[in-house]
């Protein structure tokens, strides 16, 4: 089934690929063996951050390499890495405030509300909201709009006011769930009886079993009901 | 979006939906799941595998794609090579920047070694970012351990090495906590309890969520924990071979992705956590894993002479997306199934539990295509059936999918598939390596100072993984890879003599056994150029 095809310049060179190609798929028809770039092939990595442009249109545009179909007449450059600044700490030792996020990160400060950054997100996210929410100190905001996040780095190439948004989306999930959102006491509960031994002896009893023994025991097990 | 042959099926399986809303379909028997994995699941095909001529699991069948990176030559010729200046010297040596790796790294440098983490990719391009569907751990009142032991014992149809089960379900609790206290999102209900639903197989609901974004949750939170305990890191650096002194594993040799200069590095201790190797696409399969899966710690191990166990089983996920062709092989998570998303023929009838293994439940998808075929043929020929999504809004109610499965819904609404309202179509996807390098509970493997971890390693799942104890086997075994290989450090003064006479052996086995010298390994990166390109080149610049 031939395709029809479409030209693209990677980099600023032409190539003939056929249109129904992902941008990714069309560059290593045209020969490129990626080397960054190129993650997962399946919008979870963030490997692939690609920039572009339309024949005939002034406007930049960015999107995943992975996803992003071909079009005819596309000029395209992967940003395979992007620099941001990342602040070190430890999360234990951080209060889930606005004055954390600002302390490790007063670039937040600068936002512009220019709302850039949301408009680049491949992944639909409402990044100026959680830029703004976790300015705030609404943590639980912020962990929960970006949770999608796949770190490709686009937004921050985006935006004018250098704040690098997936790293502090990053610090506030971390923070919301280990300092904001309630522990899981029966988890907690569970590890002391496994440390305490209770589960020893029935584990170690089936440890033993034949083959056989286990198949038995297995096929009779009783199923809980989902709900 | 569909049209045709396609519309029409779509419409039949629309008018089943009501008297498919409340039926239930009980599991198969033993026999009769036999019978369906050996007339129609891959690993019963004999044509697909070869029996291994050289190296340590000689005498044993593998897929023939895993023969040929195994019995196949370095890139390095040993006689040649200059081992003499050693760029860099570690107590222990991690490779691979996925789950198993960053929490092995983790754990060595909290037990005092000076560790160094090199990956292929960037930290965290793994197949662990991938996982969406979820982790298991037995943390509920009325699961245990042991109930989890008996699930992943049936999973794997008992041949499991009981050692490596029992360390998984009772390091799981602990692996859970030590994941919440990272700051690890997973779902819960206000009180904090953790929110869990069942997998396949499992016989109580002990699957932990982060949304539909589980292994990138983790692996976020753990590559930044990496990153703020300063743990020496090299990206597109990848283990090319290891150096041993003759008996024990002292180093190995890294290479540049980039620059292709190759480094030296001695090592006390090394820890292989290189993932699976489904971009080898085991005939012609394809795959839900990263680019990077290429099975090479793997060739690595097997070099030095450590064996490999239950690499005649690889797991294909029964619900692969078949259309449209551009995210053909990409996973479509097993969650869909678990929130009521039903799989039916080309009529709209239903013809499995969904909640079978997934051996089973590939096997009964690919009888139904190419058995009774009752599939539905897609435009690019690639035959599939339906797994209705639409339904789980009505179980559920309205909005639930963009809730609870945003990544999978984003992924069909970019190629204009709205799944809450129209079904999907799927397909086997090649997905993961129930097999890998033999160790014992503490990571060893046979060879001496020698660790490996998660998806590279094998004998935690016998002959079939179930879904959510990957993610918790990498972390599970990566921490225990990690603190006995920093463990077994601090009694090593100075890793011994760095050689590679391992290889030199290994290379005329190979020639006696008349492999022929144009095939090499490890693969490092799938070869996905258009044919043409690939072949019409020069090595101008050699
Ligand atoms: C799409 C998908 C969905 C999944 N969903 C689930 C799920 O819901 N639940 C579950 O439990 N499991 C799931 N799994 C399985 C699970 O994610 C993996 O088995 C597991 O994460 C493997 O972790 P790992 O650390 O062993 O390997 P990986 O995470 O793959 O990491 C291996 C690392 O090693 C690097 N590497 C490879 N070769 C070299 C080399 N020569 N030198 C240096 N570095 C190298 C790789 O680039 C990579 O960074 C899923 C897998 C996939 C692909
Ligand atoms: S928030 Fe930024 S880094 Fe995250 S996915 Fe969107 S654009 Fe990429
Ligand atoms: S691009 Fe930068 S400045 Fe503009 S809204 Fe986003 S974070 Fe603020
Ligand atoms: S390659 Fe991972 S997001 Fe595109």
């Amino acid at each position: 089934m031939a395709s029809e095809m479409v030209t693209i310049y990677v980099m600023g060179k032409a190539y003939e690929v056929p249109r129904d190609l992902t941008i990714m798929k069309a560059m290593e028809y045209a020969g490129y063996r990626f080397i960054r770039g190129c993650g997962c092939r399946g919008a979870f990595c963030g490997a692939c951050g690609t920039v572009y442009r339309t024949k005939d249109d002034y406007r930049l545009k960015v999107g995943l390499a992975c996803q992003e179909m071909v079009q005819d007449e596309m000029y395209l450059a992967e940003i395979p890495f992007f620099p941001g600044n990342k602040a070190t700490y430890n999360v234990d030792k951080l209060k889930p405030n606005s004055e954390t996020v600002l302390k490790l990160y007063p670039e937040v400060f600068r936002c512009l509300s220019c709302n850039a950054c949301t408009k680049a997100c491949p992944q639909d996210i409402e990044v100026m909201e959680y830029v703004q929410a976790a300015l705030r100190g609404d943590i639980e905001k912020a962990a929960d709009l970006s949770f999608d996040c796949i770190l490709c780095g686009l937004c921050a190439s985006r935006c004018p006011a250098e704040i690098v948004q997936y790293n502090v989306a990053l610090l506030c999930r971390r923070l919301y769930s280990a300092k904001i959102a309630p522990r899981a006491k029966h988890l907690d509960k569970r590890v002391k009886a496994v440390k305490r031994g209770k589960f020893d002896k029935e584990l170690a009893k089936l440890m033993k079993m034949k083959k056989s023994q286990l198949a038995k025991l297995y096929s009779e097990r009783e199923i809980q009901k989902a709900d | 979006m569909y049209t045709g042959k396609i519309l029409e099926s779509m419409k039949r399986l629309e008018a089943t939906r009501g008297e498919r809303l409340h039926q239930e379909i009980p599991l198969l028997s033993p026999d009769d799941r036999q019978s369906l994995l050996e007339g129609f699941h891959p690993d019963y095909k004999e044509a697909i595998f070869r029996t291994l001529k050289v190296g340590p699991s000689k005498g044993e069948r593998t897929p023939k794609e895993f023969a040929d990176v195994f019995e196949a030559y370095s890139a390095i010729d040993p006689a040649k090579f200059d081992l003499s200046s050693v760029d860099l010297d570690v107590d222990v040596l991690v490779v691979g920047g996925g789950g198993a790796g960053a929490a092995a790294a983790l754990v060595a440098q909290e037990h005092g070694a000076n560790v160094l983490l090199v990956t292929k990719l960037r930290l965290g391009d793994s197949n662990t970012v991938m996982a969406q569907g979820g982790i298991q751990g037995a943390d509920k009142e009325n699961d245990s351990p042991a109930i989890h032991y008996l699930d992943v014992m049936g999973g794997g149809r008992y041949f499991n090495d009981p050692k490596l089960v029992e360390a998984l379900v009772s390091d799981a609790p602990d692996v859970l906590a030590w994941l919440e206290r990272l700051g690890v999102m997973f779902d819960k209900e206000p009180d904090g309890t953790m929110t869990t639903i069942h997998g396949g197989g499992t016989s109580r609901m002990r699957m932990h969520a982060a949304r539909d974004y589980t292994g990138g949750e983790m692996m976020k939170t753990l590559r930044d924990e990496v990153l703020n305990h300063d743990v020496p890191i090299m990206e597109f650096a990848a283990a090319y071979e290891l150096l041993t002194d003759g008996k024990k594993v002292t180093g190995a040799v890294l290479y540049n992705m980039e620059t292709e200069e190759y480094l030296i590095v001695r090592a006390k201790t090394v820890i292989l956590a290189t993932g699976g190797g489904g971009r080898l696409h085991v005939s012609g399969f394809p795959t839900t894993n990263h680019y990077g899966a290429t099975a090479d710690g793997l060739v690595l191990g097997y070099r030095v002479g450590a064996p490999l166990t239950f690499m005649d089983t690889i797991q294909y996920h029964p619900t692969g997306a078949a259309f449209p062709e551009q995210i053909l092989g990409q996973l479509v998570t097993e969650k869909v199934r678990s929130i009521g998303g039903q799989i039916t023929n080309v009529d709209g009838n239903r013809f499995i539990y969904e909640l079978e293994t997934r051996d089973v439940e590939a096997a009964a998808v690919i009888r139904e295509c190419l058995g009774k075929k009752k599939g539905v043929e897609t435009p690019s020929g690639q035959p599939a059936v339906w797994l209705d999504t639409p339904i789980i809004e009505v179980l559920h109610g309205a909005g639930t999918i963009k809730k609870r499965l945003p990544a999978m819904f984003r992924q069909y609404e970019r190629f204009g598939i709205d799944m809450s309202e129209v079904p999907i179509l799927i397909y086997p996807t090649q997905h993961y390596q129930n097999g890998g390098l033999k160790i014992d509970a503490h990571c060893e493997t046979k060879v001496k100072n020698l660790y490996a971890s998660g998806e590279a390693a094998g004998g935690v799942h016998g002959r079939n993984r179930l879904m959510g104890n990957s993610l918790l086997d990498v972390i599970v075994f990566g921490r225990r890879a990690g603190a006995a290989a920093a463990e077994r450090a601090a009694g090593i003064k100075r890793a011994g003599k760095l050689s590679l006479d391992h290889l030199s052996k290994f290379h005329k086995e190979l020639k006696s056994a008349r492999v022929g010298k144009g095939r090499i390994s490890p693969m490092l990166l799938p070869e996905y150029r258009r044919p043409e390109a690939a072949k019409k080149k020069i090595n101008a610049l050699a």
